[in-house]
């Protein structure tokens, strides 16, 4: 019988989210919003020397399904290579939290596309071309097809 | 657990249920079969209750006729007017911006059998202005349908005045009262109206019960055909044991509801300035005064409405949202999750997801629950502009 429209992890992240707030020496910084409803997610991220994701958090307006997404989304990246955290598709974090509800898949695409927008950030503040984060995830894609 | 989400329904009154019992076991008989002691007891049964609820709204007991929802009585007086052959050369119908769904959305079907609807707008409080329904009838106006009170923002219309205007026009009357029965005088004569709905789940009654007043003269084409039960407007067997109860809660209402009305109003002052007090970027919705007796509603800048309604639910608080993101949530895509045209209608941002919440209140809510809600409600706003990107920009 279903227990209503969220799992217990979507529930858990949502009481408490993981790596909520911001950081002050923040080298990337990622903010997407989702027109349709209005949710906006801010992502936090201190990349080390070795590309490495040191530390995460995030801030997010939104709903059940967006907060949760925002917090598996930190712990998912949290101390993975940059390389590594492309890979990380929004399936992946729907997975993570045993689902979500058909009409609040968006939700984690906007985790997703804030990592993105983050290390867009990233790249653009060591003087490349941001465009270069397209470029990584159309090869991952195109690694995953073949 | 604190239910303060009684527009979506009310808690039963135990009295009613009392009265209904017998009905779903050893009272069986078929009503329609009234030659028979175990039949006429049905229908006597259902002849008791027409009376209390025609009591309730000043009505005749002849012109009320037992539906199954609220949004059965607004079709059939909507469609049962506009299907009638009688009225075939008016093709005009009115409504306001802040209707149910069940009358929005009636009237825009219509529209594609030739039907012409004007959406009156109403101001940020939510009323219609009396002035603005006299310019907008026309000699083809068929109906107005507008609600008595909205249950998403609490706002009661001057139905009287909306009332005189249509019937110095001659035209055809409809009220959904659902919202309002049973918590404030609801009186077919006092508003002019030819048509007016109500269902039993909002004033202590069951679900599965409702009713449709229409005036003598009125025609009404039915909705479905069948073996002629109440009077051929409404054909299929009744729902003995539901209208029962709402009967019993139909002459619960009419003997007690002055005085419950009047605490609901109390703890609906004592909500609403303790809310004001806490936060300036909190901004109530609706009409101050002229508002159902335990409706408080709101939004909150900053936060979104699902959160806040999942976090009071954690804390044992039962709300409501108008927010997109809990609208239709179990829905197959995301295009369903659309905000409440009701906020839109009284100016509420759209462009976010608005942290719209109600609280409406029963005569079972006591102070104590009043206290428990002022209390918890700091620690949850202030959780949630905590995580809210835009808190932090002001
Ligand atoms: S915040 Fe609106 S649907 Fe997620």
């Amino acid at each position: 019988m279903a227990k209503g429209p969220y799992s217990d992890k979507v529930m858990d992240h949502f009481m408490n989210p993981r790596n909520m707030g911001e950081i002050e020496d923040a080298n990337a910084i990622g903010e997407v919003g989702n027109p349709a409803c209005g949710d906006v997610m801010k992502l936090y991220m201190k990349i080390n020397d070795e590309g490495v994701v040191e530390d995460v958090k995030f801030k997010t307006f939104g709903c059940g399904a967006a907060i949760a997404s925002s917090s598996m989304a930190t712990e998912l990246i949290k101390g993975r290579k940059v390389e590594e955290v492309l890979e990380l598709t929004n399936e992946a974090i729907v997975e993570a939290l045993d689902g979500l509800p058909p009409a609040k898949i968006h939700c984690s695409v906007m985790a997703e596309e804030a990592i993105e927008a983050a290390l867009k950030d990233y790249y653009s503040r060591m003087g490349k071309d941001p465009k270069i984060v397209d470029e990584m995830k159309e090869k991952i894609k195109s690694k995953v097809v073949s | 657990m604190i239910y303060m989400d009684n527009v979506a329904g009310t808690k039963p009154d135990k009295r009613v249920v009392e009265k209904m019992l017998p009905f779903i076991s050893e009272k069986y008989g078929n009503p329609s079969a009234h030659f028979y002691p175990l039949g006429r007891e049905s229908f006597e049964a259902i002849e008791e209750a027409r009376g209390h609820v025609a009591a309730l709204i000043n009505a005749k007991p002849d012109n009320i006729i037992f539906t199954s929802c609220g949004t059965e009585s607004n079709n059939l007086a909507i469609k049962g007017v506009a299907n009638n052959p009688e009225y075939k050369d008016k093709k005009h119908i009115i409504i306001s911006e802040i209707e149910h769904y069940s009358v929005q959305n009636v009237a825009l079907k219509l529209t594609n059998y030739g039907y012409e609807v004007t959406k009156l707008k109403v101001d940020n409080t939510g009323l219609v202005n009396p002035q603005d329904l006299k310019k907008s009838i026309r000699k083809d106006t068929l109906l107005v349908s507008i609600m008595h009170a909205n249950p998403e923002i609490g706002t009661i219309q001057d139905i009287e005045e909306l009332g005189k205007v249509c019937k110095e026009a001659g035209v055809i009357f409809h009220v959904d009262a659902v919202a309002s029965c049973g918590h404030v005088e609801v009186d077919v004569e006092k508003f002019q109206c030819d048509l007016l709905s109500i269902a039993s789940q909002n004033f202590y009654g069951p679900r599965g019960a409702a009713a449709l007043y229409i005036r003598d003269g009125v025609r009404i084409t039915p909705l479905f055909d069948g073996g002629f039960q109440e009077k051929g407007y409404r054909s299929g067997s009744e729902n003995v044991a539901a209208i029962v109860g709402m009967g019993e809660a139909a002459r619960i209402a009419k003997e007690e509801m002055a005085e419950y009305s009047k605490k609901m109003i109390k703890l609906r002052q004592k909500l609403w300035d303790g809310l004001a007090k806490m936060f300036d970027f909190l901004h109530f919705t609706g009409h101050p005064e002229k508002r159902l007796p335990g409706h408080v509603s709101f939004w909150i800048e900053y936060i979104e409405g699902e959160s806040l309604l999942m976090w009071y639910s954690l804390k044992g608080v039962c709300a409501a949202s108008g927010s997109a993101c809990s609208s239709n949530i179990l829905a197959e895509d995301e295009e369903e999750l659309e905000a409440s045209h009701v906020l839109t209608a009284v100016g509420v941002p759209n462009d976010i997801c608005a942290g719209s919440l109600t609280f409406s209140m029963s005569k079972y809510i006591e102070e104590k629950d009043v206290d428990y809600v002022l209390e918890i409600t700091p620690g949850i706003v202030n959780r949630l502009c905590e995580m809210s990107p835009y808190f932090n920009k002001k």
